[in-house]
């Protein structure tokens, strides 16, 4: 039977860390990653649970740490935020480097300077080229059910990669929603006993991890490595249809939310997606065609059923929660763009900045969005192909 | 050399010692290590501290040195406490 509770983001993801048993997790607290790793670590404190916890002197140190632990052979977590996985950075490409199936919740949060706590998706974004699987989270439901599915992902024998599960600070983390829990055996029973691939403490097969590859074979190593990324998406896939018959709850690549004859699109990930949902549900009920994406499957990007979802939109924004300086675009825009770009067929697209920093995501914002797309379809002329939205003058 | 499809996840090695294939000693520094047996006293120290595998040992005995694996660090002359005061392993100038 499901229990439901009341509970913060943070509480829903270290309930599930406890069902889950890591054998070990190595963590360092950065708001507002804190509360979970707080809880977590209450769990092994009062002997709910026996995993081997960490507590390092860094976020470069807690991943280093993760990276020995499942390389010894070991089922390994830790979270973070912000700068703290800025500062994980190097070891990030370490962790999919050498296949280790590591699972990090990461608690979206601006970044430095000037320095803020709140939700953005800055920390994440700057790490989507990595090599970590990211699945995107609405709500604190999904953040839970997210990260039992990660395990599952990332511990897929035809996979081995580490996964990052995304949910804004604050906003997710820290608010009380109603979650449904899962029954502990049966989220025990879906992850399964950790199976480790090339385990170091097996002695009895001697092993070596990161070895020099130099111009010899460096190039082969890193298109064996692209090429597994091709294999997530159907993993994915097949982890949501188990994760469905333990909770009845979808999960796709990503949601599709009355896109299917729509003429004007929005692509948003994570909390800001719920109030848009709220605004196209009204335009709707004025007869106006609008829909949503929702990215779940972040990294790898599906391209390919992004494309096909969105071509037939008259017009699309897409809005992130993290700038790219240097005058390129917002990166979810980026890989939007970079999905339609070969159609025949394909909607005008505008790129809107929001909420960084924490700033709030108003139905407003959602409503000035839409109106604009409207123009666009209506003219066909953009005025401003990237602005900020919410912002003083 | 083995194409892109047969690199094992993580490019982790399982075959052990194979670090015996890369002859380090294919080039060298100027000076290489000489045993000297009569001030040898068979402390082995050479062969721990020898970051690679150029101090052969049989049945407990110091052995001739292997070039293949020595970059003439020097590291094993100067920790050679020798016979007497008398080092068992000098650094000679390479012979061009």
């Amino acid at each position: 039977m499901t229990k439901v509770v009341a509970v913060t983001g943070n509480e829903a993801v270290a309930n599930a860390f406890r069902q889950i048993e890591p054998d070990v997790c190595a963590a360092y607290p950065i708001t507002p990653q804190t509360e979970l790793m707080q809880r977590f670590a209450a769990f092994v404190s009062n002997g709910q649970v026996r995993t081997e916890m960490i507590l390092v002197e860094s976020e470069h140190s807690a991943l280093s740490a993760c990276v020995g632990a499942a390389a010894a052979g070991g089922r390994v977590a830790t979270a973070t935020s912000s700068q703290g996985l800025a500062l994980m950075w190097e070891i990030l490409f370490i962790a999919s480097g050498l296949r280790l199936p590591i699972v990090m919740p990461v608690v979206n949060r601006a970044l430095s300077a000037p320095i803020n706590i709140h939700c953005d998706h800055s920390d994440a974004m700057g790490a989507r080229d990595s090599g970590w699987i990211q699945l995107w989270s609405e709500n604190a439901q999904e953040a839970y059910d997210n990260t039992i599915q990660a395990f599952r992902i990332a511990e897929d024998m035809n996979i081995r990669l580490p996964v990052m599960i995304c949910y804004d600070g604050f906003i997710i983390s820290h608010s009380i929603e109603r979650i449904e829990y899962l029954d502990d055996d049966v989220v025990k029973n879906f992850v399964g006993e950790y199976k480790p691939l090339y385990p170091l403490l097996d002695v009895e097969n001697p092993k070596s991890y990161g070895p020099l590859i130099l111009t010899d074979l460096y190039h082969e190593v890193r298109k064996a490595h692209s090429e597994v990324y091709k294999k997530v998406p159907k993993v994915v896939i097949e982890v949501a249809k188990e994760f469905e018959k333990i909770s009845g709850r979808k999960y796709e690549l990503f949601e599709n939310y009355r896109l299917d004859d729509a003429e004007i699109g929005i692509v948003i990930l994570n909390s800001a997606a719920g109030t848009t949902k709220d605004l196209i549900d009204e335009y709707r009920d004025r007869g106006v065609k609008v829909g949503l994406l929702k990215p779940r499957l972040y990294r790898p990007f599906p391209y390919e059923e992004v494309g096909n979802a969105l071509k037939n939109l008259k017009v699309l924004c897409v809005l992130d929660r993290a700038d790219a300086f240097g005058g390129s675009f917002g990166p979810l825009y980026l890989d939007i763009a970079a999905s339609l770009c070969n159609f025949s067929q394909k909607p005008i697209l505008i790129n809107r900045i929001y909420g960084l920093g924490g700033r709030d995501f108003m139905p407003e914002h959602a409503a000035e969005v839409i109106e604009e797309l409207k123009d666009i379809a209506k003219t066909g002329k953009i005025t401003k192909l990237k602005e900020y939205i919410g912002v003083r003058e | 050399m083995i194409g892109w499809k047969d690199i094992p996840p993580g490019m982790v090695i399982l075959e052990a010692g194979s670090a015996s294939k890369i002859k380090t000693g294919s080039w060298r520094a100027a000076y290489r290590p000489k045993w000297i047996e009569e001030n040898c006293i068979q402390c082995l120290l050479c062969w721990l501290f020898c970051p690679d595998n150029s101090v052969k040992v049989k049945d407990g005995k110091r052995g001739e040195f292997d070039y293949d694996y020595c970059k003439g660090c020097g590291i094993c002359a100067l920790e050679c406490p020798g016979k007497k005061g008398n080092k068992a392993i000098v650094m000679e100038e390479e012979v061009k």
